[in-house]
């Protein structure tokens, strides 16, 4: 069987299960709704976590980015992990015993404010509408390039499979479809590393690999037969090519420090994150709950800088040198080389005219590959703006390296099935907890707390459903046109989790005294002062010379958070304190004992 | 809420309620410094310094080793040590569910 046909059996399959599992898991209340009537076992819920989590970025594009930064890479390592360490020891079991189904749930009721709840409904729908539309628009990646429809078609696909399980099941569907998804893409992933490992090590698990010497079929020819690490040899490739040292970055610690900390603070502030940790039956669950989740997400994690490094190597020893057209005698471009160019993902200009593919430091290009119609002297694709300034001659991009890395392996056709099916799983699983968010706090936080609070049970999950049909329409509509500055709004989805939620949370939870004008301010500081920045830097041409000490935009929300916390420390010691009846529930959340029963009512 | 959950609640002295907490606080305090250690300290603040190492057997350089691996693993186990901390400390001051 050919790789299409692998392809459409694996991906169809897998749909099928999850059609299979919405239908068995159709939500009747709206408990079931918004939080999976609190009845999901605490490591499926880590399951579900875990693939709600890990995106299209994540499956897809993570590992090329480590691949080309080297040390820098750990920025979205740790800066996506240790977030859960925060989110475990400081915000989740207190969320839970607080009991309510959203995070403005807790900002409303905490700061006794619907303004604060307005302000909460607005961010939550604002960053989950960001990362939504990335995620149809890998929808529609992988069905272009492993099934050969058109993106359209498949953005039109996928919506339609993520309307039919969000919309019929709500949170109870979404939980059990993400866990099976959650199976699909972790095996996806390692399946493909493992091979790797051992083609270029000789180790079976890809993190001890990582570290060891060079060995195996493809390892061997790499070393010469000589004994050398393959992180060693990784660095005297990128020395030679006038690349840093991969073990060494080229960004300034401080910035290292800030986007870490940036990407901590917002992965613990996400929405779509926090929500996961009401669905379980207690706090004690909720505990052990984000204990797994983490477990979960760092299998792929640890195995990402691995697959990083390996990619890095067989890349650079594939290309390096080669010729385009194959000669005699003479190392030749690969198979893969020329399927991926005709994709555009990868472009090859000869500015040397030897008819080698030079791979040095330096954009080969000046941005993206535009591609004229016409082949050049040795078949390749004629690139209409080459970067004069740069003896590089190689365009690759990032997402290739995950997407490519069975075929640059030459694994048998079924493992780039599986790898496809994955990259879909990543992205719709992640999709379908964010239209969740959405469609909940339209019809929960706007239409029952705020708007109508005479709804009923009934009306207002038909409310939730029909918001998360209109989201799925809205995100589809951007996956087919996406905006261009999908890749610039991430930084500003973790920029506002973390510097509007994370403090306003963290000082409902730890500060007793903290109120109402004090936390308001706060985060109006901490969202104006870090959507200012990233706007000036990313939309108004601003260039990174101007950067204040070097902070990227990417990294300025952790001086957003800072800042929040300052305003609302500072503001809340000149204005009354809140009422008795919510400093007594603060006292309430934070001890576990008498939680409400998994009733899911009000 | 079942009856005997209610009159545990209601049970609770303010005193054992803030002992409770300030014994949670000192636990956080501990694991968030681990946590600090591990990511921002070995991972980025002393990376160079530890880059000098090398982890016996293995090619990887200490340094950048706690930046893409160690800091991981450590983030995992944290977490559940804080659950079983916890769970012990919910015990003894009586604040458990069921």
């Amino acid at each position: 069987m050919d790789v299409q046909a692998w392809t459409f059996l694996i991906v169809g399959a897998t749909f099928a299960l999850y059609i299979g599992i919405a239908i068995w898991s159709r939500a009747s209340t709206t408990g079931d709704f918004y939080i999976a009537g609190r009845g999901v076992h605490p490591v499926v819920n880590g399951m579900a976590t875990g693939a709600d989590w890990m995106s299209a970025a994540s499956f897809i594009s993570m590992a090329g980015l480590i691949s080309f930064m080297g040390y820098d890479g750990a920025v979205y390592l740790m800066g996506w992990t240790g977030g859960y360490v925060l989110l475990a020891l400081l915000l989740a079991p207190y969320l839970r015993k607080f009991g309510k189904f959203t995070v403005p749930d807790f900002v409303g009721d905490r700061y006794y404010s619907n303004s604060a709840r307005i302000v909460a409904v607005l961010c939550a729908v604002f960053v989950s509408f960001t990362y939504v539309a990335g995620q149809m628009r890998g929808v529609g990646v992988v069905f272009s390039r492993f099934l050969e429809v058109e993106i359209n078609i498949g953005v039109a696909i996928g919506m339609a499979i993520v309307f039919f399980y969000a919309v019929l099941g709500g949170m109870k569907g979404i939980t059990y479809t993400q866990a099976a998804q959650y199976c699909v893409l972790i095996f996806a992933y390692l399946v493909p590393a493992i091979f790797i490992s051992i083609l270029l090590t000789d180790h079976l698990i890809p993190q001890i690999g990582f570290g060891a010497s060079l060995g195996g079929e493809i390892g061997s020819q790499i070393s010469g037969g000589e004994s050398i690490k393959l992180m060693d040899k990784l660095n005297q490739l990128n020395t030679e090519l006038g690349f840093a040292e991969y073990t060494s970055g080229s960004k300034s610690m401080l910035d290292v420090l800030c986007i870490t900390g940036a990407l901590m603070a917002g992965t613990a502030g996400l929405p779509h994150v926090i929500v996961r940790f009401y669905t379980v039956p207690k706090v004690r669950d909720a505990r052990r709950s984000v204990g797994w989740a983490l477990f979960f997400i760092a299998l792929l994690y640890t195995t990402a800088p691995a697959v990083a490094a390996f990619a890095r190597t067989n890349l650079i020893e594939a290309v390096s040198g080669a010729s385009y057209a194959s000669v005699e005698g003479q190392k030749s471009i690969p198979q893969w080389f020329k399927t991926w160019e005709d994709t555009g993902l990868l472009a090859w200009v000869d500015k040397n005219d030897d008819g080698k593919v030079q791979y040095v430091a330096g954009n080969a290009l000046a941005g993206k590959p535009e591609f004229t119609e016409q082949r050049g002297a040795h078949g390749e694709r004629v690139v209409s703006n080459p970067n004069p300034d740069s003896d590089n001659e190689l365009y690759v991009d990032r997402d290739i390296i995950v997407l490519a890395n069975p075929e640059i392996a030459q694994l048998p056709a079924w493992v780039i099935a599986l790898v496809a099916a994955g990259g879909l799983a990543a992205a719709l699983s992640t999709a379908a907890g964010l239209l969740l968010v959405v469609s909940t706090s339209i019809s929960h936080d706007l239409l029952k707390r705020v708007f109508v609070p005479s709804i009923t049970e009934k009306q207002e999950l038909l409310a939730a459903r029909v918001a998360a049909g209109v989201a799925v329409l809205i995100a589809g509509y951007f996956g087919i046109n996406p905006p261009g500055f999908v890749a610039q709004v991430v930084a500003f989805a973790f920029g506002l989790a973390c510097s509007s939620f994370f403090p306003a949370i963290i000082l409902g939870i730890f500060s007793k005294k903290a109120n109402r004008e004090g936390v308001i301010s706060g985060m109006l500081a901490g969202i104006i002062f870090t959507a200012a920045y990233i706007i000036y830097f990313k939309f108004m041409g601003g260039t990174p010379d101007q950067f204040w000490f070097g902070i990227s935009p990417e990294g300025i929300g952790a001086l957003g958070m800072l800042l929040n916390f300052v305003v609302a420390l500072v503001v809340g010691r000149f204005t009354p304190p809140p009422p008795q009846e919510v400093q007594e529930m603060v006292e309430h959340i934070r001890v576990p004992v008498g939680a409400k029963a998994p009733t899911g009512m009000h | 809420m079942t009856d005997s959950e209610e009159a545990r609640s209601a049970r609770h002295t303010q005193d054992v309620a803030d002992r409770y907490w300030k014994r949670n606080l000192r636990l956080l305090v501990i694991l968030l410094a681990v946590w600090w250690v591990v990511s921002y300290g070995a991972g980025i603040l002393w990376v160079g310094a530890l880059d000098e190492y090398t982890i016996p057997g293995t090619g990887f350089k200490l340094g950048f080793w706690f930046a893409q691996q160690g800091s991981i693993y450590v983030f995992v186990v944290l977490i559940f040590l804080y659950t079983r901390l916890m769970n012990k400390l919910d015990r003894e001051f009586d604040v458990h569910e069921d």
